[in-house]
């Protein structure tokens, strides 16, 4: 009996020491398990960059960077030889985006297209998150007001800077579905204050719909159409489709658009080419983004 | 007769659970450094969990996600293109003191030391032995170490990776323990 016990106390004993030697890790996991449950991760990265392609993402640039861009649209490729497929003519808007919070951005633009100064402002509302507190969608608010300075053909007609301008409001309302797609939906509101007819709307509606979806770590095909709800005569709905390529601090975006103008007024109801004659432009757009403000000590 | 060794198992557990002490930190540091011509790469992670018993296990494990840049930018690529951070979240090292013995908890002083375990980064596990040291300073324990990282060694990959970033990072370890 003795010796029965004593065998079952060296065996319990053996157990109790082999279970300490894997007690701590197994210990540590299991609490840093519990933990995750209960904390609130945010979802990063929806997007590659502030912009799909003609138009927002619900990114923002983060606090302290500024973003350098320079977007290009080269002619129509319908051009044929003649115009070497639209390469021969350009228009471009270069600009400045800047990071005031993670959440708060502006920026400031000149296109070379209807001679256009535009600026805008950029809230993260929601952020997607797991966790805890599970939040399924990003939401981005955008403001833009744009006016386009270029000299009227006729000199007897007189234009206030207000009529010249026209305003932008979007709500970016997006989600990460995996590491690789993500989708999102721009509801619009443009308005003009002054249109080109009596008759016309001076408010638009439009809904945008637009996507990306990873092919690499760093590359992802982008595609954009907004379907405009009402509308000026003889314009199109824009589509766009191309590449985001990151390298970096750059990131490099190649595309095909049916439109000219590079600002949400002017690329989503001033659309003049159409996909199906071949009013296709080819065009890109540059991203560098520079560190201006020094983050508090990360120690 | 059944008593008495009940009793003597009892008190055999007792003393057994009380012979391993456990440290632990939910705030400890680990940093990392990358030195390319081109640009220093730095990052600090001051949520790092880790428990050191006096048996000699020694743990730690911390979030990808924690590591702070002064590049927000280089943040998210860090997270999104080297260490895939919502595939593989964790690091994690298991491992045990060597020298054990050499070691005494309860006396004051600063003790050159060396682990041997697994360490786990970007869903490689891999053998590691690692230098260091542990310091004890009025019952409070604190441990110290840096060593080099071959990001090869865990398959993280990037173009940039020997240009712009180093192929072996430093990473400094500094748990304050309570």
């Amino acid at each position: 009996m003795l010796k029965v016990l004593a065998l079952f106390h060296c065996v319990l004993l053996s157990v109790m020491l082999h279970a300490q030697d894997i007690d701590l890790l197994t210990k540590a996991k299991e609490e840093s398990a519990k933990e995750d449950s209960s904390k609130t991760e945010l979802v990063a990265a929806t997007f590659k960059s502030t912009r799909l392609i003609n138009g927002h993402s619900v990114e923002t640039i983060k606090e302290g960077l500024l973003d350098f861009r320079i977007s290009h649209r080269f002619g129509f490729v319908n051009q044929g030889l003649y115009d070497l497929f639209g390469l021969d003519n350009a228009t471009e808007r270069m600009g400045l985006d800047y990071g005031i919070t993670n959440r708060l951005m502006v920026g400031i633009g000149r296109s070379t297209f209807q001679k256009q100064m535009d600026g805008f402002i950029k809230y993260r509302l929601m952020q997607q998150s797991t966790g805890k507190k599970a939040m399924p969608l990003s939401v981005t608010l955008l403001a833009s007001a744009i006016v386009k300075t270029i000299k009227e053909t006729d000199p007897t007609i007189k234009r206030t800077t207000s009529d010249k301008t026209s305003f932008a409001y979007q709500v970016l309302i997006a989600r990460k579905f995996n590491e690789k797609t993500s989708l999102q939906i721009m509801p619009t509101l443009v308005h003009y204050n002054l249109v080109p007819l009596t008759g016309d709307p001076n408010d638009l509606f439009s809904m945008g719909i637009g996507g990306r979806q990873k092919i690499s770590k760093r590359v992802s095909i982008n595609a954009e159409y907004y379907w405009q709800f009402n509308k000026f005569d003889g314009y199109h709905n824009s589509f766009a489709i191309g590449v985001d390529i990151e390298t970096g601090g750059h990131v490099f975006q190649l595309h095909f658009a049916n439109s000219t103008g590079m600002t949400e007024t002017t690329f989503i109801h001033e659309t003049v080419g159409d996909w199906g004659k071949g009013d296709i432009h080819f065009g890109f757009n540059i991203s560098r983004v520079f560190k201006i403000k020094k983050k508090k000590n990360i120690n | 007769m059944k008593k008495t060794l009940l009793i003597l198992l009892l008190a055999v557990m007792c003393t057994t659970s009380q012979a391993q002490k456990i440290f632990q930190t939910k705030s400890g540091k680990v940093k990392f450094f990358s030195s390319a011509p081109l640009e220093n790469i730095e990052a600090v992670n001051n949520q790092v969990d880790s428990k050191l018993a006096t048996n000699g296990q020694l743990v730690f494990m911390l979030g990808i996600k924690g590591f702070r840049f002064e590049n927000a930018t280089m943040q998210e690529h860090f997270n999104e293109n080297y260490m895939e951070s919502t595939k593989y979240p964790k690091a994690v090292f298991g491992g045990t003191i060597t020298n054990l013995a050499a070691i005494n908890f309860d006396k004051d002083g600063t003790y050159n030391t060396s682990v041997t375990g697994e360490l786990e980064i970007h869903g490689v596990k891999k053998k590691v032995s690692i230098d260091g040291t542990i310091e004890i300073k009025s019952g409070k324990v604190s441990v110290k170490s840096k060593f080099n990282i071959k990001l090869s060694d865990y398959n993280i990959k990037g173009s940039l990776i020997g240009e712009k970033i180093a192929k072996e990072v430093e990473v400094t370890v500094d748990c304050k323990y309570d």
